[in-house]
This record gives structure tokens, sequence and C-alpha cells, in this order.
């Protein structure tokens, strides 16, 4: 399935839209004044688009990817143990590597540690809820942290979140960009988040619950979870790239 | 032949700031924070501001949006082994990529970055200068991309492949971001908005 190698200013695959929730979802609020009404203008990509920034090692902290101990002062978080871990490729099925993900969620109570979040749940002294990290040469990830609780939201009155983990991930190209949330397989919550069932196919929503991965527990200590992500896929084309000069 | 689905986008919410600018959440995590400062004193290129406000459909503003820029250097080069534009030098102390998060009270996201130079583009034709915008909020489902050009160039505009692509005349305006020079500083202030009257010309790349 990989194919050919694509050149570092190869053209992406377009993106299939019907993969995405729409700009407009009327069951997520929020989204009705927040969505523009004009069709978006495609566009053939140039460098702007294929290109995209760089991060390095050095700039990530030695426990930026561990969320128990990041953040931990007095004792360590409270909650469920867990590694989270995965691969980022692209549509192809070539790794990602070196790519920037970040992650960021709730304590266990449902809290967020963030001065407009206002829920009853008890904010966790020893907890943050950011992480980050970049993949490595096969496009893989992990970060350790705790369980995030589900959390009520002004939506509908009775609307709660599934428990859920926030992803932003940088790829090779700026058209990779993407921003997704990691959901647990098994959470009854699933079944009627207006956020999560914005999405349009029963197949794309099951790519966002996570499951659990018992080959990657930590023996009397952590459970683990898989998440694999697929960003746009990186094209070979032939005969064909115009991206930064004219055909030859 | 079989290629894989793009894994489906969730919106970053109302608590982006935690896991991408933990500093305006509220507190201090990371030793090195990524922000909206892109030079350094060292840095080639006009300094310039960029600052605006990104507005709703009802026309009220977003105090909790988080905006990321992509631009070339000064020479109109992309920081990225992909850009081969011959004659053209990566500046060492300019990556081109910053982030920024409207204020929780005016609304207002800034940038402190450098001009870029104009970047060729497909088929040799010169794009105009311009800066890559990237909007996530609370909302929005699926992260918006949109240009920001520069009202100072408006011959490099009026050329610019991307936006002579905008069938809609009118619309283009939305792309251009106005030139202010306040006490010796030169501003551009770039206003998106995301929809109704005005609504911000956005692209699918």
């Amino acid at each position: 399935m990989f194919g050919r190698t694509p050149a570092a200013d190869a053209e992406f695959m377009m993106r299939d839209t019907t993969s995405h929730p729409p700009a407009y979802a009327p069951a997520y609020k929020t989204s009705v004044l927040r969505s523009p009404r004009n069709a978006l203008i495609s566009l053939q990509h140039s460098l702007s688009e294929v290109t995209a920034p760089v991060f390095g090692a050095s700039e990530l902290g030695p426990v930026d990817n561990d969320l128990i101990k990041s953040c931990a002062k007095s004792g360590l978080p409270v909650g469920e143990r867990l590694i989270v871990h995965g691969f980022v490729r692209d549509q192809f099925g070539r790794p990602v590597k070196n790519a920037l993900v970040e992650v960021w969620q709730a304590n266990a109570s449902g809290r967020y540690r963030h001065k407009k979040d206002q829920y009853i749940g008890a904010l966790d002294p020893n907890f943050g809820g950011c992480g980050r990290m970049l993949t490595d040469e096969n496009g893989h990830y992990f970060y350790r942290t705790i369980k995030p609780g589900p959390y009520p939201w002004r939506n509908r009155v009775n609307d709660w979140r599934p428990a859920h983990i926030h992803y932003a991930i940088s790829g090779e190209g700026w058209v990779q960009r993407l921003v997704t949330q990691m959901y647990f397989e098994g959470d009854p919550l699933i079944a009627t988040c207006p956020i999560l069932r914005s999405v349009p196919s029963d197949e794309q929503i099951r790519g966002l619950i996570a499951q659990q991965d018992p080959g990657a527990f930590v023996q009397l200590d952590s459970r683990a979870y898989r998440f694999d992500i697929v960003l746009r896929g990186h094209r070979a084309t032939l005969f064909e790239n115009h991206v930064q000069g004219a055909a030859e | 032949m079989n290629v894989l689905r793009e894994t489906a986008s969730q919106t970053a919410g109302p608590y982006v700031h935690i896991g991408l600018a933990p500093q305006q959440a509220g507190f201090e995590i990371f030793g090195n924070n990524f922000g909206n400062v892109l030079v350094t004193p060292q840095t080639q290129g006009e300094r310039i501001r960029i600052e605006g406000t990104v507005i709703d459909g009802s026309g009220t503003l977003l105090r909790d949006v988080l905006v990321e820029i992509w631009q070339a250097n000064a020479q109109g080069k992309y920081n990225h082994p992909g850009d081969r534009q011959p004659g053209k030098a990566v500046d060492p102390t300019f990556r081109g990529w910053g982030r920024a998060c409207s204020d929780f009270d005016t609304g207002l996201y800034s940038f402190e970055t450098i001009k870029p130079g104009p970047v060729t583009g497909r088929d040799g034709r010169i794009m105009a200068p311009h800066v890559n915008f990237w909007i996530v909020a609370r909302g929005i489902n699926v992260g918006l991309n949109t240009r920001m050009y520069f009202s100072d160039e408006a011959q490099a505009n009026a050329a610019d492949p991307v936006i002579n692509l905008i069938e809609w005349e009118v619309r283009r305006k939305t792309l251009i971001a106005k030139r202010e020079d306040r006490a010796g500083k030169v501003v551009y202030r770039f206003d998106i908005r995301l929809q109704g009257d005005d609504e911000t010309v956005f692209f699918d790349i």
C-alpha cells in the first residue's frame, strides 16, 4: 500500500469531507453561529500548504509526556493510571515521523484545570491535564496519564461528555493539521454525545474510540489504551509535481 | 486501491488553552511554551504585529479561539525541507510558526512576526506575500483555514493566483489585512468573520 516515497514537497490527498462533522451541526448548539455559510474555496496545493513547522525533541521537557508526574506536587494525582499509545500514519499507511502530538483532558472528577471551568467536580492539586510528545521513526507515540472523568456541559440541560482526551496533531504538511478527541471503549455516554454524533458515519466514530490494549499494560501498575491516528495521505505523483515550478 | 480514511476532526472545545497554551488556562507546567512571538532579535525582515478578532454570526467576538499562523521568511522561503526554491535561504532564527489565543476580555489575538516575502506558487506563478491561518475553537468542528494578505501589496495581490480563484470579487477584501502605523510600530489588522455579512473566505486545502 505504501507505493513510491513521496517527495518532501509532494501534494496531499484532497480532504474527504464525508470523514468529518459538518461545520453546521445544530445538535451541537455552539456550532450554529460559528459555522461558515459559504462554500470553502478549494485550493490545489502550493508550498504554503505542503510545508509545516518542524519540531525538535529539545523543545520538549523530559516529563512532558507523563501527565502523572508533570504536575505532581504533594503526591500523585487521583484516578485510574493509564498508558495511551498508538501510531500516527497517513492515508497510505506510511508512518508520520516527528509529528507533534499534544493532548489535554479533565481530571478524574471531570474538572479541567482552567480558569473558565466552573464545574463542581474537584480540582486535583497534583494534576495539570496536558502533555505533548513527538512520534518516533515508526510514527509511534505514547504518554502516561489518569483516566479523565465525564462531566456535564451546557448544551441541553442533561448533556454529559463521555470521558475523552483532546488531541492536536501537527504532521509533515500544513494540510495535515488536525484536532480531534479520543474516547474510551465501552463508555455508555458515547451513544448520546452531540459532539461525537456530529461525525457522519459509524465507521468514523469507531475510529475515535480507543481500545483497551492488554499487551501494553504495566503489571500491577497501569492499564493501557491504543489510539491510532490517520492524517492526510502524502501522494507520490508521476509527471505532475507543479508545486514550486513549471511542469518539466 | 484501499486508502485509509483521515481520522475524524472534533472541536478543540472551550478548554483548548490547557493543552496548547496552559499559561492562558492559568497554570505553569512546561519549561518551554509555544507562543505568539515568532521573532528573535537576529531575525531578518520588517518587524510587524498582526492583530485582530474572530467574530461569530451574531457579531459577537469569540473569546475562546485559538489561532495558529504559518509563514515564509523575509525572502519568501519556508523553513521546511520541501521548500527547494532556488536562491533563497532559510533564516535559522525564524521557524515561521506561532500560536495565539484571543484575550478572555477583549477578544483580541496578536502575533509578533516579520513580513514574509513572496513565495513561488504552482506552475511558477508568484504568490503575493501572505500568512496562513488555522482557527479552532468551541463550536468549530473542523479547523478553518484562511490566508492573510497585506494591504500595501495591492499590485502583488492583484496578480495572486489564490486571490484570483475567488470568483466573488467582493469577498476578496476579507483576506486583506489593513496596515496601520502605531507610534512607529507596524500593525496589520486582520478580523476574521466566521459567518454573516463579509464572511471571511475560508479554504479547503
